[in-house]
């Protein structure tokens, strides 16, 4: 564990301070092999099942599938480093809400709407600053009263829903920018917006965990904290530094969707949370922290969009998603312990 | 001598800070509202808590032990679904043994599981979470279950009855509290669930069998589950898919609340069910006082953050984490 004491940055993902499992390799490839087996299996099952015209792999089916994948799909990324650092975030669903009812709202004030479309920007600020706010609180006490973080995020789950409950009643907040939906619905280089706002963040998260001192050191607290702490690492700012990372994303989120749809329930983003951490279990993200790929969790939250629309595509009621992603949960962790001995003493929480 | 008596009351509210915290509210609420301990009203709050309280005193069980139960939840709308659906088919007297045996079997597939094959319970139950949630939907064909005669079966008994004046919910709540915190502190089965969640090494070198009392905390979950379906049903006599929704989550947050560890080994029913009054008197405490019924939530959070905090803060006696 000598490598967690050195400081310097710039060292390649490879050297990353976890001890590599014997099969890593088959493990951080499965979920892209999974992948590829989904889009062979609804691609061939679909000809025979499905009465859509269009073939599954269609491009433009695809292009739409990243989409829909997106709002999960940034949470989730966030969710990633939040569980290598050995956290957990459950109070993400209720930020995104908190973030998609500011952005809306703030439209809406009188001098921003003086602003013309000048407030678009603006409202983004404030729906940003909103959620790293948030993500800010959860670090904080998380830090200072070192409660575990899932009680933590679980009471802030429930009361940042009370925030947004608080914040308009039980109405929907409604707030419909032309000039934002045109953006949301743009698409560069075939890709949408929201596409486009997905991969940068996942690009920007791996080069954060894999060529900073902030993402080294991350990996070293999940993987042994108290070696971290011994080797000088301050844990607290860490913690703070990746709620708050988490509480911009699932801003970041709101934005992207809401920007589109313009209106947001008071109960929306119920649940994201589950989800995400979903995604981020398929990407092979262990949760007892110290192991995980951004990249793998981008694997993760494509498959489960895929297997949502597939099965959709094949004709299969949508209720069988629900059960069909369970499981295949529950056999994830099966193969996973089955692989790769260490994993199965890290999961022992 | 100062810093003593210090201690000592430190001591005391960390062991019996749940019940003080309890007993300022209700007096503050009484104080604020006189209505709010009028007996009507105290049984009212006891008999809506009393769905949720059984299914904590389950999930008691399973995060003493040392594992978390996120599926309840979804498991409580599967029963109340099947429950309600076979009472029209096969008639109560039989649909009541029918939907326990199921809900026991998904929670023996869930002790299989984290028992016996030793995988994280978190990931595990959530799994579940959403395969139950799909088994309900496809079950009910994604539709409302309700009960074709309504006012012809005796069914509505366990949710809508009386019996000696006193609403049945309750009555089988505080039964079945009386009865899990005899389990739990008093049979050998009670210590051995202890034993695993306070150290599953130690426990495993002194033979006790860990596998198979994780096992039973999820078959004992389920039947809690069960019976909180049941009563849903009961009450209600036709229901949604997603009644049980989000409950998972409030059945964990009073059992943290009542001070139960999730690192397992600590915790007891009595201080579950204080718990789960907590909860139940903070929301009707603040409807009494006009407030909506989100204001709870805002409230919930602050206490059990607090709760857990002054908690683990006597136990290190140091009010800040150590954390650099």
């Amino acid at each position: 564990m000598a490598q967690t004491t050195t400081f310097t940055a710039a060292a390649p993902p490879d050297d990353a301070p976890v001890r590599k499992p014997r099969s890593q390799l088959v493990v951080q490839g499965a979920i892209w092999g999974f992948v590829v087996l989904e889009l062979i299996f609804f691609s061939v099952a679909g000809r025979f099942l499905s009465n859509s015209d269009t073939a599954f792999l269609d491009l433009d089916n695809m292009l739409l599938l990243l989409k829909q994948s997106a709002p999960i799909g940034i949470i989730a990324l966030g969710m990633t480093i939040v569980m290598i650092n050995g956290n957990i975030d459950l109070s993400v669903g209720a930020t995104f809400a908190l973030s998609a009812i500011v952005l809306l709202d703030s439209m809406t004030w009188p001098f921003m709407q003086a602003l013309g479309d000048w407030a678009i920007p603006l409202a983004w600020i404030f729906a940003l600053a909103t959620g790293t706010a948030l993500g800010f609180v959860n670090g904080l006490v998380v830090w200072k009263t070192g409660v575990d973080a899932f009680i933590v995020t679980l009471g802030s789950m429930l009361g940042y829903r009370g925030l947004v409950f608080m914040y308009n009643g039980e109405q929907p907040t409604s707030h419909l920018n032309w000039t934002l939906v045109d953006f949301a619905e743009a698409q560069f280089l075939g890709l949408h917006t929201a596409t486009w706002f997905l991969l940068g963040t996942a690009l920007v998260l791996w080069l954060v965990m894999t060529r900073t001192v902030h993402g080294r050191n991350a990996y070293a607290i999940g993987n042994n904290r108290e070696a971290a702490v011994n080797a000088g690492i301050r844990v607290g700012p860490h913690f703070l530094l990746n709620f708050m990372l988490i509480g911009f994303l699932a801003a970041l989120s709101a934005v992207v969707f809401y920007s589109e749809s313009g209106s947001v329930n008071p109960n929306d983003g119920m649940l994201y949370e589950l989800w995400a951490i979903t995604a981020v279990v398929l990407g092979g993200t262990k949760l007892a922290g110290g192991y995980g790929s951004i990249i793998s969790t981008l694997g993760g939250v494509v498959a489960i969009q895929l297997l949502r629309k597939g099965l959709g595509y094949i004709g299969a009621d949508t209720e069988t998603v629900n059960l069909v992603i369970g499981l295949i949960l529950i056999a994830v962790l099966f193969l996973d312990r089955q692989l790769n001995r260490k994993g199965s003493e890290e999961l022992k929480t | 001598m100062a810093a003593l008596t210090r201690e000592a009351a430190g001591r005391l509210l960390a062991r019996q800070g749940i019940l003080v915290a309890f007993a300022v509210f209700m007096v503050v609420f009484a104080l604020a509202n006189p209505r709010f301990i009028d007996i009507g009203n105290v049984a009212g709050v006891i008999r809506s808590s009393a769905i949720l309280g059984v299914m904590a005193l389950g999930v008691t069980f399973v995060v003493i032990g040392g594992n978390l139960d996120l599926s309840v939840g979804s498991m409580m709308s599967f029963s109340t679904i099947v429950v309600l659906d076979l009472h029209d088919t096969l008639g109560p007297a039989l649909a009541i043994p029918a939907m326990f045996a199921l809900t026991l079997c998904l929670g023996a597939f869930i002790g299989i599981l984290v028992g016996y094959l030793k995988l994280n319970s978190l990931i595990v139950t959530l799994g579940m979470l959403s395969a139950i949630h799909g088994l309900t939907l496809m079950w009910s064909g994604g539709k409302n279950m309700d009960i074709a005669d309504k006012a012809g079966t005796w069914f509505g008994i366990f949710g809508r009855g009386d019996v000696l004046g006193i609403p049945v919910p309750i009555l089988i709540f505080a039964l079945l509290a009386v009865v899990l915190s005899v389990v739990l502190s008093r049979t050998p089965f009670g210590r051995k669930v202890y034993a695993v969640g306070g150290n599953g090494t130690a426990a495993t070198f002194s033979g006790v069998p860990r596998a198979r009392v994780v096992f039973l905390t999820y078959i004992l979950s389920a039947f809690c589950v069960a019976i909180a379906g049941l009563m849903q049903a009961s009450r209600s006599l036709g229901s949604q898919n997603t009644v049980g929704q989000g409950m998972e989550l409030e059945v964990l947050a009073a059992v943290i609340l009542g001070g139960a560890s999730l690192l397992g080994g600590a915790g007891t029913i009595f201080k579950t069910v204080i718990g789960v009054l907590i909860l139940g008197f903070i929301q009707n405490g603040l409807l009494l006082m006009g407030l909506e019924f989100y204001v709870q939530y805002v409230v919930t959070w602050v206490i059990i953050i607090l709760a857990v905090w002054l908690d683990i803060a006597a136990k290190r006696s140091r009010l800040w984490s150590p954390i650099a």
